[in-house]
């Protein structure tokens, strides 16, 4: 009754996969770019594009056409200019504009519930579809009693797919 | 006075709609089968009251009634004809209205059938369309009014309302403010009527829940009765995804279909409920399981329907506190927790008669795998949920407000997406009630020889991106297995009828729709994930100014700058072009015109020049948000490879889905 059978180690197996992609993928890490005389508007895009418009709602920096943003763009260029790396910009916009110019909530505090809700909440339902899995073989193993429920019996598809492995089976 | 006549019309629907609650419930209770047919007429009647409230308003935005403040704010006197009827939805008021418009024609007709087999069913279904019409038709009466008109006051102030105040006259001004030209967009035409079709249509199979729920008949009838609605929502809605998708790309001129907006995941919840309850209702069909997590499941859908018209409706994401302002957020809000509650509470009175555990030999068994799709929609849905609200806890608690962007989205679904995909792949193998390994193994065998050679080839030809790797295995994995799927039937009707390919296959899909219809949607799904995957993955970009003869290169293209027109069009836009020549490996292929225009109202609208092709885009965005002239331009360039798959795979998607839903010949 408590041996692993294949299915279920193949289901195991499977949640792990899913999970794990979740867990560990990386988080992009901060890439000092080299210094040079004009930054390019490319260079200075790449950066934008992780930066939201603090005026207009969920508009990231580097496509936003407000003269706000345009003026932002001209301060990033700068301070690469200066040398500045692309860690030290985005603190920058966060400290002076607020944490909501960042792509994500920085991981801190209150924050830290942005990023553990949804893998418990998921993890809690793989739990319980598990139990639910193992009472439902539990009842396959056991007996069949006068009062279990009936299964319904076999509808037109799966009767379709039985008549038609059967047909396979002949011409093989 | 079409003003005064659309506003009585509603009011007096409102009304309609009230009786048609109390009649049916008082029908219902009193067991008098008279008080229930009254509300079914009067619940029949709605919908041509509203229709002659929203052919009022066609009539004012067409025939340019500027004094109606919605007029005046959608449309202007150079929009022509087709756009000022549009405008219908084009803004708040009237969208609401084609909302309650829509909901009332789908009730009406539900109303319509013959209702012999399951009359108990009625007076709930009644219930349960006219609350959530009634609930609408408040909103636009008392918040929402698009028949309000503008008025000058004694003090010389301008105001807007229906009537008017003691002693202001009507003031009609000369010309309206014009639709958003981001509006102007023949997808964003088609793309809220097929989003607020696929909303309104799950409330259908969610009234026939509630139905059963109230009337203890808790067998699947109400599935079966429901099917066909179910399917068309989910239809409509997934239409409205993409067109919505189409527009995004061709309009907002950043390169992409999809930004993780809190508007557009607002969209994507219902079908992310919607999509899991399809498959789950076939294991209470089949097996008789898993009631009380159906009904949950379109409780849930249902909740997120009017969940997303709130959040993009209430003002609630610019900020809390202009949730808190707005009149119809706090409405909304309570309607929807009041349905949720109500529902769930009837859905736990009612758990014992659900409830039936069956027993389940396998793990790998198609209920099992079904219910596995349905743990990873639910996971997609929690992350998008949790996304979307925790700016607005944020903002609650600690008064910090923080933005949830795409990075958050993308790390936490993609896998998700991707084991969603691995399932399609195994459970059409995979039997009611039993399978194992040594079946699976057996059946999937031949695919899987050319599965796992696509990494190799692709690695071969230098791909090196893992997340490609996998995708695209994941991708081949589905599409080999049900090609071969679709091989064997042909291959034995073939054999045994002696019928020629084509028509073994015509006739194989026309003898089980279901079945192959269903395939032929997972591959279309499987298409679209290919040109998701080839822009989120290798979509490279740059941005340069050039001057007039200069040219850059991207991803093996050359894009040269040739010239730049400026000129203004006869409906008031000033434009502004260039024409741009692409090459490849020396070799010119063609012209292409990026352009922005700048509307009378001041706004602009970007429309990228496009050079596409299957293998790729090449998608080129004239930048005005910087200085432009004819010696100097700035260009920001995108190649997007593979984009194309993902508007070939929405086609046939919709092949996909006639063929499943065809309606079948009555069986005798």
């Amino acid at each position: 009754m408590r041996e692993k059978t294949p299915q279920r180690i193949l289901f195991l197996a499977f949640l792990f996969l899913a999970m794990s992609g979740l867990f560990l993928s990386a988080r992009p890490s901060a890439v000092v770019l080299a210094q040079q005389p004009t930054p390019s508007d490319d260079e200075v895009n790449a950066i934008a594009h992780q930066l939201f418009c603090p005026v207009c709602e969920n508009t990231p920096l580097d496509v936003c056409d407000t003269e706000a943003c345009r003026q932002w763009r001209d301060l990033i260029r700068q301070m690469l200019a200066e040398g500045r790396t692309e860690a030290e910009i985005k603190q920058y916009f966060a400290d002076n504009y607020g944490v909501r110019v960042l792509s994500e909530p920085p991981v801190e505090g209150f924050n830290w519930l942005a990023y553990v809700v949804p893998p418990v909440a998921f993890l809690l339902g793989a739990y319980l579809l598990f139990r639910a899995f193992r009472t439902w073989q539990r009842l396959a193993k056991e007996p069949a009693t006068a009062d279990s429920p009936q299964v319904p019996p076999a509808a037109a598809d799966d009767q379709y797919a039985a008549r038609f492995e059967e047909e396979l089976k002949k011409r093989e | 006075m079409f003003a005064e006549f659309g506003f009585g019309i509603l009011i007096l629907t409102f009304a309609l709609s009230l009786f048609a609650v109390g009649a049916a419930v008082f029908g219902y209770y009193g067991k008098s089968d008279r008080w229930v047919e009254s509300a079914r007429r009067a619940q029949q009647l709605t919908f041509p009251l509203i229709t002659l409230a929203a052919l009022a308003l066609i009539y004012l935005l067409v025939t340019g009634h500027y004094e109606v403040k919605y007029v005046y704010s959608v449309t202007d006197v150079t929009m022509p004809l087709y756009l000022k009827v549009t405008a219908l939805w084009g803004g708040q008021p009237g969208s609401l209205l084609f909302w309650s418009w829509l909901l009332s024609a789908f009730a009406t007709a539900v109303t319509l059938r013959k209702w012999d087999r399951d009359r108990e069913f009625l007076p709930w279904v009644v219930v349960v369309t006219s609350v959530t019409l009634t609930f609408f038709l408040a909103l636009i009466i008392f918040f929402e009014n698009p028949f309000v008109r503008w008025w000058q006051t004694l003090s010389g102030d301008f105001v807007a309302q229906m009537f008017a105040p003691s002693g202001g006259v009507l003031a009609t001004p000369n010309n309206g403010e014009g639709l958003n030209p981001l509006l102007r967009h023949p997808g964003m035409i088609i793309h809220p009527p097929m989003l607020y079709l696929g909303f309104v249509s799950f409330v259908i199979p969610y009234a026939f829940a509630i139905a059963a729920l109230v009337t203890g008949r808790t067998d699947d009838r109400w599935i079966r009765l429901t099917r066909r609605w179910t399917l068309m929502a989910w239809l409509f809605l997934s239409c409205g995804l993409v067109l919505g998708m189409r527009w995004a790309y061709d309009v907002l001129g950043w390169g992409g279909y999809w930004g993780w907006d809190p508007v557009e995941i607002a969209a994507l919840m219902p079908w992310l409920t919607g999509t899991p309850f399809l498959h789950s209702v076939m294991i209470e069909e089949k097996r008789g399981m898993l009631k009380p997590w159906n009904i949950f499941l379109i409780i849930l859908t249902y909740s997120l329907v009017i969940f997303g018209t709130f959040l993009t409706r209430s003002g609630v994401l610019s900020s809390v506190h202009a949730f808190a302002q707005s009149a119809i957020g706090p409405m909304f809000f309570t309607f929807i927790g009041a349905t949720f509650i109500i529902s769930a509470a009837l859905l736990i009175t009612r758990w014992k008669d659900l409830r039936a555990s069956l027993p389940m030999n396998s793990m790998l068994s198609r209920e099992a795998l079904f219910l596995l799709n349905n743990l990873l929609f639910m996971g997609i849905l929690i992350v998008c949920l949790w996304g979307v609200l925790f700016p607005l806890i944020s903002e609650l608690v600690t008064g910090v407000k923080v933005t949830v962007g795409p990075p958050f989205y993308e790390r936490a679904v993609g896998p998700l997406f991707g084991a969603l995909i691995a399932l399609m792949g195994i459970a059409p193998l995979s039997a009611w009630g039993r399978s194992t390994v040594r079946t699976l193994g057996r059946a999937m065998w031949k695919p899987a020889i050319p599965t796992v050679l696509t990494p190799v080839i692709l690695f071969a030809f230098g791909m090196r991106n893992w997340i490609a790797l996998v995708g695209f295995t994941l991708i081949a994995f589905v599409l080999f297995i049900t090609l071969h799927e679709y091989w064997r039937g042909v291959r034995a009707r073939m054999n045994a009828q002696g019928e020629g390919f084509f028509t073994a296959l015509g006739r194989l899909a026309a003898r089980n729709r279901r079945r192959y219809g269903g395939y032929l949607i997972h591959i279309a799904l499987v298409v679209m994930a290919i040109g998701i995957l080839g822009i989120e993955v290798f979509q490279t970009t740059t941005q340069k100014s050039l001057a007039t003869g200069e040219s850059l290169d991207i991803s093996g293209y050359t894009v040269r700058y040739d010239s730049l027109a400026q000129f203004d069009h006869t409906d008031g836009r000033y434009v502004t072009r260039a024409v741009l020549s692409v090459f490849k490996d020396g070799e010119f292929l063609q012209e292409i015109y990026p352009r922005y225009d700048l509307y009378p109202s001041g706004q602009p609208m970007t429309i990228a020049g496009v050079r596409t092709t299957l293998a790729d885009d090449l998608y080129v965005v004239l930048v005005n948000w910087e200085d432009v002239s004819t010696a100097l331009a700035p260009f920001k360039v995108y190649h997007n490879p593979l984009i194309n798959w993902l508007w070939i795979g929405s086609i046939l998607f919709i092949i996909g889905y006639l063929v499943a839903a065809w309606p079948e010949k009555e069986q005798e």
